[in-house]
């Protein structure tokens, strides 16, 4: 009899086949003539420039993942909603305490400023550095070789 | 080369079966490069619509050329355009088929003599599978077009032409 683990793994298995006896029947029957203009990126028939392995801002990091927040709190929501006139008013209050929590970190985002899209100027930091005297300059100058 | 594209002389039962079986799959799922250009896009939409429902024929627009089969060149292309449509027609896959959808792209349709800008059917840049004329054409005359290219695609072989 199977254990649970082996059903796993027969899972995996019958996964892999499945995977590359797609990849190898299509390796098998597709017609491959590649030339130059066929690989070149596609960018809605243009003519492509540069690379399609650009760099992403930094910035839409943060709108990603504020999006998620959003996103799963929609996920809760719509069955909370199906079922709200069963679950009364501590399904109400439950919620509203899911989205008090949600709400705080939209509140530090907003409040750190990273919903602003305009590029920020960054502030350059001073650097101490120690005062040139006369002093200091001969003792560089004198350095013994 | 593929390893059986093309590759056989001539043609036997294994060959033919796999024919059958090989061109039922790429005539019933007909991706279509999602591109419109003038009034007969509006034909053509109105095809995918559930009204006509193009994707019983198994034809669905598709986002990229990697992913679609079948270029329908539905309207006016301009000179502009055309190398557009050169380089996507280049950036698809093969098996590749097109349709020239109206009588503008088979012909230039009213600009063919006093059209400066249009491109006096689009078979000057791309080989064309099916013309489907009209100005434009009804969903089912480019679904008869579809049909035709079905039948096209039916009778394709792994085997070499014979010349």
């Amino acid at each position: 009899m199977l254990t649970d683990f082996s059903r796993i793994l027969a899972f995996f298995i019958i996964g892999a086949v499945f995977v590359a006896g797609g990849l190898i029947v299509a390796w098998l029957l597709r017609p491959k003539r590649p030339y130059a203009e066929k690989l070149t990126s596609y960018e809605c028939g243009e003519e492509p420039i540069g690379d399609s392995w650009i760099r992403f801002n930094i910035r839409f990091y943060v709108v990603a993942l504020i999006f998620l927040v959003f996103d799963v709190e929609i996920v809760f929501l719509f069955p909370w909603a199906l079922v709200f006139k069963q679950l009364g008013m501590f399904a109400f209050l439950e919620m509203m305490f899911f989205l008090a929590i949600l709400m705080v970190g939209f509140a530090y985002v907003w409040a750190k400023g990273d919903l602003e899209w305009d590029k920020p100027r960054p502030e350059i930091p001073m650097v101490q550095r120690p005062a040139v005297t006369e002093a200091s300059l001969r003792v560089e100058e004198h350095v013994p070789v | 080369m593929g390893l059986l594209d093309r590759q056989f002389q001539s043609s036997n039962v294994i060959i033919t079966s796999l024919d059958n079986l090989l061109n039922w799959a790429r005539l019933s799922s007909l991706y279509q490069m999602q591109f419109g250009l003038a009034c007969c896009a509006i034909e053509m939409m109105a095809t995918g619509a559930s009204h006509y429902d193009f994707d019983r024929f198994g034809v669905m627009p598709r986002a990229t050329p990697r992913q679609s089969d079948v270029m329908i060149v539905a309207g006016t292309v301009t000179l502009k355009m055309a190398s557009r449509i050169k380089r996507l027609y280049d950036q698809m896959s093969e098996p590749r088929y097109v349709i020239s959808m109206g009588s503008c792209s088979n012909c230039g349709g009213p600009y063919w003599e006093h059209g400066y800008h249009v491109l006096k059917g689009v078979d000057r840049v791309i080989p064309v599978d099916v013309y489907v004329p009209g100005c434009p054409p009804r969903p089912e005359a480019l679904m008869e077009g579809v049909i035709k290219l079905q039948e096209k695609i039916r009778h394709e072989s792994l085997a070499k032409k014979v010349a």
